[in-house]
């Protein structure tokens, strides 16, 4: 027999043996010699966490009671890991790409970096894994208990709790020792990696020593052992289907979702290619933990008395055939499938506690947030040590107040069934670009409710949280509630239960609310980049503006990587962009790197906060950017442009059309205006020269030639009119003409023009009408000018109004802030070809009134109307020839100086 | 924005990679009908116990698939070249 001195001799020296492989393997890392230490085979190795104390103890036990169901539990990570093309591959390329720390912060990630999510999951979590630590240090307990009581030396046995407390800090040293030393996660943890590793070989050669004993040592060969394995009263074993399948799914979801299996499937995963040797070793390893289960349950329970506890098997079968040496290997393959799970599962927890519940709680109580300099990394750094440390004094409670009751493998299932949940939102992040943060984090919580609901809470028992009526009649007597019947459907498997309503509600939240949300910017990105983990140039870039500063950044993430190595990164990046020193440009693919790199170390949505308070507006810049890429938006923007462009182009087009117009009518006028004062210059120069000629007659009588004198005279009077008249005119058309502006009384100044106006064709009887109450207004304005507008009209009505008895009515009246005065005769009017043509220079009707007249006088008018701030028209419709003179009330000079 | 099409046709080799790849997809299926024809089984309701005879068939069906994934394993590592990876556009969203 084994003395138990003996016994924690060799179990101090074993774990002093893991000590020193975890220091030599973290020693050669820091030497930068990882070669084998990153070999497919210790990638392999590491995986065998799956198999825990549950697996090397419980195992038999399970199957000492329900035959081979005890298999489903390796069936379901042998068909995941066969099948690593399709999930595994994927998972681990995207842990990689995105410096995925946890499996919480795998979900957060995908999520649009949410938080929330992360809580979630590393509740989830944690609620799994104390009952499941818990029941390590229970297995550890019993096992020492086994060599207690078997010792005929009397020894008491030891206390069970001190034990367990003992075992619980010894783990909680090696742990933080290890586990802790360096911040991130991908640069793993070569130490730990190593020491389990070992401890998986222990374990797998320890069963099989136990079990190659059993049936060679014991049994006395195969055919034998098929012989006991049918005789025994396993052989009727109930295989029911539905807990077949269930429990298949349950492991291969678990395997997937387990924070431990993750930690080293994913976290640690230095090699991508490693999963295609794990991919068929793994399944080997499994294969071989549980090929020896079955004949080692069935010797056991022909060989101890009946009452022994068949999940002690693997110890007590070979104590009890005196094979001491062989219980030793035993009981520290089963020490190994301890502490291994226990030491990577609070690892992983936690690393998602302190990334997803410390660190943020933290930065929101620091009003300057992560701005403020300041020791973050050494935060993290104990934030871990003390979750690891209250991780193991949970389990430790739990273990203590249980008292270590309930089959092992009862515990180890509920704790997959919790796990599992994190499944739907898992595989559909990972697939399915329409999956959100709404639909994850309701399929979360209600699977998380339901699985509390249905299989954790009832499974403390009637003295725990549900009394017996509880569960057999419901809360407060609701039958449809009750806890192991929901709806009233009796008679499942309480574990099928769970299993099936936890999953079908799960997975229906989970895709009614994705189907029915609509994403943020940030996860429709972080959905793009995970399901396209494998599309080259799919990552999306988040920060499209770098708006911080380096130096910040560099300060921020001295805190969290430590001063030397983010000094080196920072380098590295300048040296990258071509820069020497330690400041490079805060490209985006700086910031993004960046981001990464903190991620590995406080976790995807940590060092997404932390970064966004450096580089300003990063959900703008998001949205921006997927507005901007929005194809529809851009088509639409893009057709928008072209129409306002073809509709500018138009409008181009006939403005060139009208000013090509007038340039063409401008240049007729001006040949026009040419050949018309050519023409008006010749006349009077005809006659004159005729005249002149006559004059020259040294014979023509002394009337005579005061009568030709005369006629020249007159001509060069006209001549000189005409010129006069034709300089006046280019002054006003230039603008250049000084107006003397003065206050006058409108009817004085209509009484002077028609006064003036009487002397062209004076022996006319030329009845005026006038409404002299409404003339007496005054006007401020070039009285001069303005007179000579109207002397020209009332002569022109004097000239050209074919009436029998000529009329002419003066209206003034002021409307709308400018005075209007018309003119109108009864005459025939001007025909309508013609009053467009009126106002043009050396525009005549007719040829037979030449009373002096140029055809400039209009023109003038209508220039000097100009000039004066206002118009003259021609009025259609008065029963004659009809203008309209209009005027501001004060002209615009007027009005300006007087505002300065 | 424009990626360029993945070929529709490929060389051979390309060619057989994608069967693997095809097989590697596949065999889990295989797994799952090799692991759940016990489900139609009653051990309990059998004339002659044959519990020992189901775990040998699990134990065997179990192995073949083993081996199958470790020839598998291989036969995508090795074609596995560096810079060839066919992880084309379009392979993996489907």
């Amino acid at each position: 027999m084994v003395p138990f001195n003996i016994l924690v001799a060799v179990c101090l020296g074993y774990v002093i043996l893991l000590f020193l492989v975890a220091f030599a393997a973290e020693r050669r890392a820091e030497r930068g010699q990882t070669g084998w230490l990153r070999s497919p085979v210790i990638y392999t190795l590491s995986l065998s966490i799956y198999c825990t104390a549950w697996t090397f103890y419980g195992a038999v036990g399970y199957a000492a009671r329900s035959g081979l169901e005890f298999v489903t539990i390796y069936l379901g990570p042998t068909l995941v890991f066969v099948g690593w093309w399709i999930v595994l591959r994927k998972l681990v390329r995207i842990g990689q790409a995105q410096r995925v720390t946890s499996i919480a912060d795998l979900i957060s990630s995908r999520y649009g970096k949410s938080n929330l999510l992360g809580v979630i999951v590393t509740l989830i979590c944690v609620l799994a894994a104390t009952p499941y630590i818990a029941l390590q240090l229970q297995s550890v307990t019993l096992s020492f208990g086994v060599f207690a009581s078997e010792t005929p030396e009397g020894w008491a046995l030891p206390d069970q709790s001190a034990t367990a407390l003992w075992v619980a800090g010894g783990l909680a040293l090696f742990t933080i020792l290890f586990g802790t030393r360096n911040l991130d996660a991908n640069e793993r943890h070569h130490g730990v990696v190593m020491a389990i590793a070992l401890e998986a070989v222990v374990k797998l050669v320890a069963l099989l020593a136990v079990g190659v004993f059993v049936v060679w040592g014991v049994a006395g060969g195969i055919g034998e052992v098929i012989e006991r394995i049918d005789a025994s009263p396993i052989a009727d074993w109930p295989l029911k289907p539905g807990r077949w399948i269930g429990l298949t799914f349950i492991a291969g979801a678990a395997v997937l979702t387990l924070p431990r299996m993750f930690q080293v499937m994913v976290v640690e995963n230095s090699d991508e290619r490693h999963l295609a040797t794990a991919s068929w070793a793994f399944p080997l390893y499994l294969f071989l933990m549980s090929l020896f289960v079955l004949p080692i349950a069935v010797v056991g329970l022909g060989q101890m008395a009946p009452g022994a506890n068949p999940d002690l098997f693997v110890l007590t079968l070979p104590l009890s055939e005196g094979r001491g040496t062989l219980a030793m290997l035993a009981f520290l393959g089963g020490f190994s499938s301890a502490t291994s799970m226990v030491i990577v599962a609070s690892i992983a927890l936690a690393t998602m506690v302190s990334n997803h519940v410390v660190v943020p709680i933290w930065l929101a109580l620091r009003q300057g947030g992560a701005r403020t300099p300041g020791d973050v990394r050494g935060l993290v750094l104990m934030a871990r040590r003390v979750s690891i440390a209250a991780l193991l004094a949970l389990g430790y409670t739990y273990y203590h107040l249980s008292g270590g009751s309930g089959a092992l493998a009862a515990i180890g299932l509920i704790a997959f069934v919790g796990v599992a949940q994190i499944l739907p939102a898992m595989l559909g992040g990972i697939f399915w670009r329409g999956a959100t943060r709404i639909g994850a984090a309701l399929g979360l919580s209600l699977g998380l409710v339901i699985w509390l609901y249905t299989l954790y809470l009832p499974s403390f028992g009637p003295e725990g949280v549900f009394s017996a009526t509880v569960l057999a009649e419901g809360p407060w007597g609701l039958g449809w509630l009750r806890p192991q019947a929901l709806f009233g459907i009796e008679g499942i498997d309480p574990l099928l239960h769970a299993i099936y309503w936890s999953f079908t509600l799960n997975t229906g939240a989970f895709i009614v609310g994705s189907l029915l949300s609509f994403p943020t910017p940030v996860e429709r990105m972080q959905g793009l980049a995970f399901v396209s983990a494998f599309d080259r140039d799919a990552g999306a870039r988040g920060w499209s503006r770098g708006g911080a500063e380096a130096e910040d950044l560099l300060s921020m993430s001295q805190g969290i990587l430590g001063a030397e190595e983010a000094q080196s990164f920072f380098e590295a990046e300048a040296g990258v962009q071509g820069k020497a020193g330690f400041l490079p440009d805060t490209t985006p693919e700086f910031i993004e790197r960046l981001e990464r790199r903190l991620a590995g170390a406080v976790g995807t949505a940590t060092a997404h906060a932390m970064i966004a308070q450096f580089a300003e507006g990063a959900a703008v810049t998001a949205q921006d950017l997927l507005a901007v890429a929005s194809e529809a938006q851009q088509i639409l923007e893009y057709s928008t442009q072209l129409e306002a462009k073809s509709e500018e182009l138009a409008r181009t087009a006939r403005a060139l059309q009208e000013a090509n117009d007038k340039l063409r009518d401008l240049s007729v006028q001006k040949d026009t205006f040419l050949s018309q004062i050519s023409h008006e210059l010749r006349t009077p120069m005809t006659s004159i020269r005729a005249f002149s000629e006559i004059l020259m007659d040294p014979e023509l009588p002394g009337e005579l030639q005061q009568r030709y004198a005369e006629v020249i005279h007159e001509e060069t009077i006209r001549l000189t009119r005409l010129l006069d008249d034709l300089l006046d005119l280019s002054v006003l058309e230039n603008r250049k003409v000084q107006l003397n502006i003065k206050v006058a009384n409108l009817h004085d100044l209509l009484d002077k023009a028609i006064q003036t106006a009487s002397n062209t064709r004076p022996e006319r009887v030329f009845t005026i009408h006038r409404d002299a109450s409404a003339e007496h207004m005054p006007v401020i304005t070039d009285t001069d000018r303005l007179v000579q507008v109207f002397i020209n009209l009332v002569s022109n009505a004097r000239k050209y109004c074919d009436a029998e008895r000529p009329e002419l009515t003066i209206l003034a009246r002021k409307r709308g802030g400018r005075v209007v005065v018309d003119f109108i005769d009864n005459g025939s009017g001007i025909p309508k070809g013609a009053q467009r043509l009126i106002f043009e220079k050396f525009s005549r009707l007719t040829d037979t009134q030449r009373a002096g007249g140029a055809g400039l006088g209009l023109a003038i008018c209508r220039e000097i109307m100009a000039n004066l701030g206002g118009t003259i028209a021609y009025l259609p419709g008065q029963g004659g020839a009809a203008f309209r003179v209009a005027l501001p009330v004060r002209p615009e000079t007027v009005r300006t100086a007087e505002a300065a | 924005m424009t990626a360029p099409k993945p070929p529709k046709f490929l060389a051979r080799s390309s060619y057989r990679r994608r069967r693997i790849i095809d097989t590697a997809r596949l065999l889990p299926v295989l797994g799952l009908f090799i692991f759940f024809l016990p489900v139609l089984w009653h051990p309990g309701d059998t004339p002659e116990p044959d519990t020992a005879r189901g775990g040998l068939y699990l134990f065997a069906g179990w192995f073949a698939l083993i081996v199958a994934a470790l020839f598998l394993a291989r036969a995508l590592t090795r074609t596995d070249v560096p810079g060839s990876e066919d992880d084309a556009p379009g392979e993996e969203s489907r």
